[in-house]
C-alpha cells in the first residue's frame, strides 16, 4: 500500500500549474488552492453570504463580470470584473492583493477603493474566509470585460480623499465574539456586521457617506427607497416579528407581515434565500437584540381631516387586497397594520410603492411574486399624502404625517429613476 | 423563406389554460418546451391592475383582451345553402388572444360534466330507444368515462382552488351540494362562496319548489389558497368584474395565478409571444409532424422543429390550423365523410329577468363575481325523464350575480320606452331590484350533421389563406329544450316574488351578433372510432401520432355546463397519458 505522501509531488505539481494559470500564486497553506474542494465550497457559500453577485453582475448578464453601476449620493461607481480573467478581472492578483481589496479597501495598484465596496463590513471576515472566496471565484468562467469603475464627478473622483474617509469611518479587525452571548447570537452578529453587510443599506449615513454608528441598523434612504429600521424596535423595527418570521422573510421573501421588493428583493433572491436555515435564525436572534430608538411617535387623531380623507381613499383603492383591517393576506398581500416599514420616519418606501407600484420577489419557497399597481396616475399628491398618512396612523399605530409637498418631491425624484 | 430554429422536444401552440398545463407537465418531465402564442404576454399585476381593470367600456364594449377581427376572423351562415359573410365585430362569442387565453377573462364557473354526458348516445338510446333521437343528430360517446376523468377533474380543481360544496363524495350524497354530480374523490379545495341576497332568495324559492339548490362551483375563491405548485391566491372581493376582465386581485384562478409564475422560471421552457402559428408541418408521409411554421410581427416566417406538437389554441383555431395544415380529412356534410370540422357546437343560453318591488327588494347587485350564485341541476343532462317532453339534453339554471356594470345593466320591464325620460326612470327604479341572472339557463347544444366548420370559398385572411366558415343554426331539439328550461326557471323567479317575469327564450335562427358564451366546441372531436373522431381518447391525432389537440374542440357535443372544468381535466388527462405512455413509446396510444 502506498502512503499518501508518495502521490504528493505529482499533485503539488498539478496544483502549481493550475495555480499559475489562474493566480500565479503558490498553493501553500493559507492560500487559495484550486485542488481544495472544501475551500472552494466554503468560498461559494461566503460569496452568497457576502452577496458579491449582486453588485458585480449586471442582471441577466455573465456572473461576476462587473459593469453594474452602484448608485451613491456622490455619483455612480461601476463594480469591477471579479472573474478570473487575467487582464480585465482579478485572475492575475495575488491572494494578498485580493484580501487587501476586500478587507482593507486597497486596490492592487495601491489606490483606495470607494466604500460602495463594503470593505468596512468585510473586514470582519478572516483572511482565510476571503481567500476561500477567492478560491471559489477562480473556478467561475473567466470573462473578458474591461470596466471603468470610477465615474464619479470631481472632486469625488480623487481616490486619495478616501484616506480621510477611512480615518473617519473605517476600522480594521476581524469579528470578535462576545463571550457573554450565545454562539448563535455571535454567529448572527458576525453575519449582519460582516459578510452580509446589512448596515450598508440599513444604517443611516453621514454627509460623507459614513455609518452613523449610534443609529446602527435604524434605517436609511438608499436608491430611492427607505431601507427600514431592522433593530428590535417594536414600533419602527422588527421587534414584533418572531425569530421564525424573520427567518421566513429572509428565506422566502415573504412572511405574514411583509414582502421583499426593490433592492431587498434582490438581496433575498441572490443571497438570503440561499443561506442556511441556521444562519437565518442566527441573523434573526441577533437583529432582535439590537436596541432601536426609544422615542415614540404620537398618532394623528382619527377625526383629523387628512385621516378622514385617507380612510376613504384606503377603502376605495387599497382594501381589496390589504383588507379593511389592514392585515392583508399572509405571504400574499402585506399587512399594513403590522408592518413597521410603513411607519418609518422617512416615508420614501411607502410613498414610492403607492406611486410606482411594486412586485415582491419570487423564491422557491414563495414563487407567486404578487404585484401592486401604480397609483401615480390616479391619485394626486394630496390624495397620496392622505392615504399614506392614514396607513401610518391607522390600526393603533403612529407616525408623522406626510405632506403633499413630500409626495411631490418623491414623485419628481421617481420620474428620473429608471428602476 | 422561413428561418429554421434549433429543434425542441415539444412545441406548444397557444399558451392558454391547456397549453400552460401541458407545458408545466412536460417541463416537469425534463423536456425542452417552447410555446408559441399569437397574442401578447400578459401578467396579473401589470396587465390586470385592480385600479383600472374595472372599465366596462374598455374591456367589455371595446374588447380589449380579445382577438381583433383585423388579425383573424371567421365567416358565418346559418344554413348550408346560404353564402357566409365575415364577422367584422365579435358578437355571440369572444375569441381569446394572448397569454392565458380564455383563462384570463372567464367567469371561473368550474363544473364537471355528468357521468351520463360522457356516454350520451349509449345512455339515451338505452333509456329512450334510438328513434327518440332526431335523425340528423350526430351525438356520440366520448371514448372516456366520468370515472376515467375524475382524478383529472380533481387535479384541475386543486390547481385552481375551486370553491364549492360537494354533492357526492365517493357515492355518498351530501347536503347542500349538487346531488346529481358524479362521485368526487374529495371535497372542493375551498368552501362554497358566501351568497348575497338574490341567490339566497333564489335558493329558498327553489327549495320550496322541491329542488336542491347548491352554490355554483367557482374559481373566484371563497378564501385564500395555496395550490400544489406553491402559488397563492387571495379571496374574492366580489368586485363584479370577472367575465371580459382579468383579475389583478389574485382571487380568480387563471394560468397567470395558478401555473405561469412556476412555468416561466423553468430553464427548459421558453415562449415566443406575438407570433402566430400558420401551419403544422408534416413529413412526406403525412404521418409525422416535424414542427410548426410561425410568423412574427415583422412578418418574418420561422420554422420551429419539434418531436412533439401540442395544439392548444382556442377550439376554433384548433380546427382551422388542422384544415390549413391538411391534417386528417376535412368534414363534408353532404357526402357524410371526413372528420375535421364535424360536430361543431355552442351552448343554448337563455335568461329570465325578474322585476321586483323596489320598496321591498334591494339585491345590491354590485356584490358580484363571475360565479357567485345558487344553481339547481334537476333539469340537466338526463337527470329527469325526457320521455314526455320530446327533446334531449338539459341545462343547469341559477341566479348567478355577475355584476351591475352600468353600460349593460339597464334592464327595464317589457313595455318601457327604449329611450327618454321614462326609460331613464325605469332604469333608476329597477337597477337595484331586478334579478338579472348572469347565468340563467345554461343549456346543452347537441351536434348535428349540418352544423360544422370548413374553409370559406371566398374570403381570405392576411396571409391569403381561406377564412374558416361557421355553419350553425339552432335545431328544434334545442329550441324545445330551451323553452322547457326557461319556463322552469321562470317559475322559480316568480316564486322569489317578482312582479314581472320577462322570459328571454333562445330562438332560431342562431344569432351571431348578441353574446351567448365563448363556449364554442367540437370540430376536432375525440372518440373511439377514427371515422367519427379526429383524436383518440387521449387527444392524440389518429393520423399524426406526435400531434395532440387539447381543448373544447374535442367535445363531441356540448353538455349543459360551462366547459372549462372539463377542458382542464382533459388537459391533465392527456398530459398523464403522454408522460406515462407516449414518451416511453412514441406511437399511437390506441389502435383503431
Amino acid at each position: 500500500m502506498r502512503s499518501a505522501g508518495e502521490g504528493m509531488p505529482l499533485l503539488r505539481a498539478v496544483a502549481c500549474a493550475a495555480a499559475l494559470l489562474f493566480t500565479s500564486a503558490l498553493a501553500v497553506a493559507g492560500e487559495s488552492d484550486p485542488q481544495d474542494f472544501t475551500q472552494i465550497k466554503n468560498g461559494q457559500y461566503l460569496a452568497i453570504l457576502s452577496d458579491c453577485g449582486s453588485c458585480h453582475t449586471v442582471p441577466g448578464q455573465r456572473r461576476f463580470a462587473g459593469g453594474r453601476p452602484i448608485e451613491t449620493p456622490f455619483g455612480n461607481i461601476v463594480a469591477p470584473n471579479i472573474t478570473p480573467d487575467r487582464e480585465t478581472g482579478v485572475g492575475a492578483w495575488t491572494d494578498d492583493e485580493f484580501d487587501a481589496a476586500v478587507r482593507k479597501g486597497v486596490r492592487r495598484d495601491g489606490a483606495l477603493l470607494y466604500p460602495a465596496m463594503p470593505y468596512n463590513a468585510y473586514a470582519k471576515m478572516t483572511r482565510e474566509e476571503v481567500v476561500a472566496i477567492r478560491a471559489y471565484l477562480n473556478t467561475v468562467e473567466p470573462v473578458r470585460h474591461a470596466v471603468v469603475a470610477n465615474t464619479l464627478p470631481f472632486p469625488f473622483d480623487i481616490r486619495t480623499a478616501m484616506r480621510v474617509w477611512d480615518a473617519l469611518y473605517f476600522t480594521e479587525g476581524v469579528y470578535k465574539p462576545d463571550p457573554a452571548k450565545s454562539a448563535e447570537w455571535n454567529r448572527g452578529a458576525y453575519l449582519v456586521s460582516g459578510p452580509a453587510h446589512c448596515g450598508a443599506c440599513h444604517t443611516p449615513k453621514t454627509l460623507l457617506g459614513g455609518d452613523k454608528t449610534a443609529q446602527y441598523l435604524q434605517g436609511s434612504k438608499i436608491q430611492g427607497w427607505f431601507a427600514p429600521d431592522i433593530t428590535g424596535d417594536k414600533a419602527r423595527g422588527i421587534g414584533n416579528w418572531s425569530i421564525a418570521e424573520i427567518a421566513a422573510y429572509l428565506k422566502a421573501g415573504h412572511n405574514q407581515v411583509s414582502a421583499a421588493t426593490g433592492p431587498m428583493g434582490e438581496a433575498v433572491s441572490l443571497s438570503t434565500s440561499r443561506m442556511k436555515d441556521g444562519d437565518l435564525n442566527a441573523i434573526a436572534v441577533y437583529l432582535k437584540s439590537v436596541p432601536g430608538r426609544q422615542d415614540t411617535a404620537r398618532p394623528l387623531p382619527a377625526d383629523d381631516p387628512v385621516m378622514t380623507a385617507g380612510a376613504a381613499i384606503y377603502r376605495d383603492a387599497c382594501s381589496a387586497c390589504h383588507m379593511l383591517d389592514g392585515r392583508g393576506i399572509s405571504e400574499l398581500f402585506p399587512s399594513l397594520a403590522a408592518s413597521s416599514n410603513v411607519r418609518s420616519d422617512d416615508p420614501a418606501t411607502l410613498t414610492r410603492v403607492v406611486l410606482r407600484g411594486a412586485r415582491s420577489v419570487a423564491t422557491a419557497a414563495e414563487p407567486t411574486s404578487p404585484g401592486m399597481p401604480s397609483y401615480a396616475w390616479q391619485l394626486d399628491d394630496a390624495q397620496v399624502a392622505a392615504v399614506v398618512t392614514y396607513i401610518r396612523n391607522a390600526w393603533g399605530s403612529a407616525a408623522p404625517a406626510v405632506s403633499a409637498q413630500d409626495v411631490a418631491r418623491e414623485r419628481s425624484q421617481l420620474a428620473s429613476r429608471p428602476d | 423563406m422561413a428561418r429554421r430554429l434549433p429543434k425542441k422536444d415539444v412545441v406548444i401552440i397557444g399558451l392558454g389554460w391547456t397549453g400552460s398545463i401541458m407545458a408545466n407537465e412536460l417541463t416537469d418531465e425534463g423536456l425542452d418546451v417552447i410555446a408559441i402564442e399569437r397574442g401578447p404576454w400578459r401578467d396579473a399585476p401589470t396587465d390586470f391592475p385592480t385600479n383600472y381593470m374595472q372599465d366596462e367600456l374598455r374591456y367589455r364594449i371595446r374588447h380589449e383582451l380579445f382577438l381583433r377581427p383585423d388579425q383573424l376572423t371567421f365567416t358565418f351562415r346559418n344554413k348550408i345553402d346560404q353564402i357566409a359573410l365575415p364577422i367584422r365585430n365579435w358578437g355571440a362569442f369572444m375569441p381569446p388572444n394572448g397569454v392565458g387565453g380564455g383563462g384570463v377573462h372567464w367567469n371561473a364557473e368550474t363544473w364537471r360534466f355528468l357521468p351520463s354526458d360522457f356516454v350520451v348516445r349509449t345512455h339515451l338510446t338505452e333509456r329512450y330507444g334510438a328513434s327518440f333521437l332526431p335523425d340528423d343528430m350526430t351525438i356520440q360517446d366520448w371514448g372516456v368515462t366520468y370515472a376515467d376523468m375524475e382524478p383529472y377533474y380533481d387535479q384541475f380543481e386543486y390547481l385552481c382552488g375551486t370553491s364549492g360544496t360537494a354533492g357526492n363524495l365517493n357515492g355518498q350524497i351530501q347536503d347542500g351540494g349538487n346531488p346529481f354530480e358524479g362521485p368526487r374523490s374529495r371535497p372542493y379545495p375551498t368552501p362554497g362562496q358566501a351568497q348575497p341576497f338574490g341567490p339566497t332568495l333564489f335558493a329558498k324559492a327553489a327549495r320550496e319548489l322541491g329542488y336542491k339548490p347548491f352554490p355554483q362551483p367557482s374559481g373566484n375563491l371563497s378564501k385564500p389558497y395555496v395550490n400544489p405548485l406553491g402559488l397563492r391566491l387571495g379571496q374574492c372581493t366580489y368586485c363584479g368584474f370577472c367575465e371580459w376582465f382579468g383579475c389583478g386581485n389574485y382571487s380568480k384562478a387563471s394560468p397567470q395565478t395558478t401555473v405561469l409564475p412556476i412555468l416561466i422560471r423553468k430553464s427548459n421552457f421558453s415562449l415566443r409571444d406575438n407570433s402566430e402559428v400558420i401551419k403544422i408541418n408534416t413529413d412526406a408521409s403525412g404521418t409525422r409532424a416535424t414542427g410548426v411554421t410561425f410568423v412574427d410581427t415583422s412578418l418574418q416566417e420561422w420554422e420551429q422543429p419539434a418531436d412533439l406538437v401540442i395544439l392548444s389554441a382556442y377550439s376554433m383555431f384548433n380546427v382551422q390550423l388542422l384544415l390549413h395544415s391538411k391534417i386528417s380529412q376535412p368534414y363534408d356534410p353532404v357526402a357524410g365523410t371526413g372528420v375535421v370540422g364535424r360536430n361543431f357546437t355552442h351552448q343554448t343560453i337563455s335568461s329570465v329577468n325578474g322585476f321586483f318591488d323596489n320598496k321591498k327588494f334591494n339585491f345590491n347587485p354590485f356584490i358580484a363575481s363571475g360565479s357567485i350564485g345558487m344553481c339547481i341541476d334537476e333539469f340537466n343532462g338526463d337527470n329527469f325523464d325526457h320521455g314526455p317532453h320530446g327533446f334531449v339534453g338539459g341545462a343547469y339554471m341559477g341566479q348567478v350575480q355577475t355584476g351591475a356594470r352600468p353600460i349593460e345593466t339597464t334592464l327595464v320591464p317589457p313595455g318601457t320606452p327604449k329611450w327618454g325620460a321614462q326609460w331613464k326612470k325605469a332604469v333608476r327604479d329597477n337597477y337595484l331590484s331586478t334579478v338579472k341572472p348572469g347565468t340563467g339557463v345554461h343549456g346543452s347544444f347537441y351536434s348535428y350533421r349540418d352544423v360544422y366548420l370548413d374553409l370559406d370559398p371566398t374570403y381570405t385572411d392576411r396571409f391569403s389563406r381561406p377564412l374558416m366558415r361557421m355553419t350553425i343554426d339552432l335545431h328544434d331539439n334545442e329550441i324545445k329544450q330551451n323553452r322547457f328550461m326557461t319556463d322552469k326557471f321562470a317559475e322559480i323567479i316568480k316564486a322569489m316574488g317578482a312582479n314581472v317575469v320577462d322570459k328571454q327564450y333562445r330562438t332560431a335562427p342562431y344569432d351571431i351578433t348578441t353574446y351567448q358564451t365563448t363556449h364554442l366546441n367540437g370540430g376536432v372531436v375525440m372518440g373511439a372510432d377514427p371515422k367519427t373522431s379526429v383524436v383518440n381518447r387521449y387527444l392524440q391525432n389518429w393520423d399524426v401520432p406526435n400531434l395532440f389537440v387539447l381543448g373544447a374542440s374535442a367535445f363531441p357535443q356540448n353538455a349543459g355546463y360551462n366547459p372549462t372544468g372539463t377542458v382542464g381535466a382533459l388537459a391533465f388527462w392527456a398530459a398523464g397519458a403522454i408522460r406515462s405512455q407516449y414518451l416511453k413509446n412514441p406511437a399511437p396510444l390506441v389502435h383503431a
